[in-house]
């Protein structure tokens, strides 16, 4: 059995969220450019460079990437081998994001949701906790905005809509999101599970670097053929005509029951801020 | 994809500067895809703050600002580093604030800046009450903050990121996505009939 103190955790999930919020991955940053490259519209290039700005310039004066520095989206792999010592789990990486939050100055997006009162510390944190062999402790972070998250939807499709129907699912909802999830996005998607699992599965593959395809040859090839109809879309950056309306699909895929299709998709903007620390 | 002239266009953008709060001469040359470097006075509010507006408007009590001529910018800035007005500071979707906008320009506010599509309710009322709908670069929060010269908060102080907030700002960069004629800049998205 290994050890791991809550205040290191704590420690680590601080640093880690006021990174993220502050450095676009590279993987993102090299999109951005390679797609400026590629842009035909001139608006689209004037804010993909405004974006490349906009990176350094957070990485230089240490301001957030966005003022929407999200709610805090945690996925665990806990090893089975692995204990922690001091608080809980949950306590220390609730713990280390307030106190991330706080020094870093990133905006607390978290409310009530009928009155609306805000709860002043970005408090309580999604976490979704894996258990996994061995005794390792790997920790990702999602920095989740607002504006992107609210484009996403879940929906229940037959099994005879199939692969078409995904599909034609998906090109439906990127349309009709337009300009407001701020294009160019990146989307995850999941399919099958169950109701509950398939926004998960969506959510997790946002995590996956724009750089590695899935590497089941077949849904990458999907991944590709959904990235390549959206963008023949002509949304464009900010939604104002061009090439560039996604700059990276990602697929996440589970066996589901008989009698059903489930589906999701979550929209990511092109601030997509995400991070891991192994303890 | 050629970028697409604006609905309703065929006119060549132009560039203005201006200055808020803005008059019905400022706001009647504008037309879609044009660029406005705007600076003076503008008030930020998003969702909370409007509903409280809103119920201000009703009960008959103080509005945190006049409405006369202003330019709202729907935002919630990042908390401000030492030294500086503001933290990150971009804009935040619009339609979530759709309810609200017709009424207040019919009292006088002449422009909202925000991001992403505004119904039909509220581009009517830009035709009826010569308003505007600028659109900034959205998650460009850093570098937007960068044209903002002052921040006080001036009213729903409770509100923390929502609260309302007076910004002087200087060669504040936008679009004119929805203009006094009914025009809209957004792409139509090339889905098969």
């Amino acid at each position: 059995m290994r050890t791991v103190t809550s205040s290191d955790i704590a420690d680590r999930v601080a640093e880690m969220v006021v990174r993220a919020n502050r450095f676009l991955p590279p993987d993102v940053l090299t999109a951005i450019s390679r797609a400026k490259g590629n842009e035909s519209s001139p608006s689209g290039k004037e804010i993909l460079g405004q974006l490349e700005e906009n990176a350094a310039l957070a990485r230089e004066s240490g301001l957030p990437l966005c003022q929407d520095t999200g709610m805090a989206v945690f996925f665990v792999e806990l090893g089975e081998q692995c204990r922690v010592e001091g608080a809980s789990l949950r306590e220390a990486i609730t713990q280390g994001m307030v106190r991330g939050y706080q020094d870093g100055l990133l905006r607390k997006s978290m409310c009530h949701p009928l009155t609306r009162k805000n709860t002043g510390d970005n408090t309580p944190a999604v976490i979704h906790v894996d258990l996994v062999e061995g005794d390792g402790l790997k920790i990702s972070f999602m920095a989740k905005g607002g504006g992107s998250e609210n484009m996403s939807r879940v929906t229940m499709l037959s099994p005879a809509q199939g692969w078409k129907g995904i599909k034609e699912f998906v090109i439906n909802r990127v349309a009709e999101a337009g300009p407001n999830p701020c294009p160019p996005t990146m989307l995850g998607i999941g399919i099958g599970g169950s109701f509950e699992l398939a926004p998960k599965l969506a959510k997790q593959a946002l995590l996956r670097p724009l750089d590695q395809p899935h590497p089941d040859q077949e849904i990458a090839r999907m991944e590709q053929e959904l990235l390549d109809e959206i963008n023949s879309l002509g949304i464009g950056p900010m939604g104002l005509g061009g090439d560039t309306t996604c700059l990276g699909v990602r697929i996440n895929m589970a066996p589901c029951h008989i009698a059903s299709l489930p589906l999701a998709v979550n929209v990511q903007c092109h601030s997509a801020r995400h991070e891991e620390v192994e303890l | 994809m050629p970028f697409r002239t604006p609905r309703g266009g065929g006119t060549v953008s132009k560039e203005y500067r201006l200055q808020a709060p803005l008059r019905d001469e400022d706001v009647i040359q504008l037309k879609v895809g044009d660029r406005v470097l705007l600076s003076g006075i503008i008030y930020t509010a998003r969702d909370a703050a409007h509903k409280k507006i809103i119920q201000a408007l009703e009960s008959g009590s103080e509005l945190p600002f006049p409405l006369k001529g202003a330019v709202i910018y729907y935002v919630g800035p990042s908390p401000a580093p030492e030294g500086r007005p503001i933290g990150s500071a971009g804009p935040t979707t619009s339609y979530r604030m759709d309810s609200y906008t017709p009424r207040l320009h019919s009292l006088g506010v002449k422009a909202t800046i925000g991001k992403g599509k505004r119904s039909q309710d509220v581009k009517d009322a830009l035709v009826r009450h010569n308003a505007v709908y600028f659109g900034a670069t959205g998650g460009a929060g850093a570098l937007l903050s960068q044209r903002i010269e002052s921040s006080k908060i001036i009213a729903f102080d409770d509100l923390g990121p929502e609260a309302v907030r007076e910004l002087v700002v200087r060669d504040f960069p936008l679009l004119v996505v929805n203009d006094a004629f009914g025009g809209e800049l957004y792409a139509k998205p090339n889905l098969p009939d």
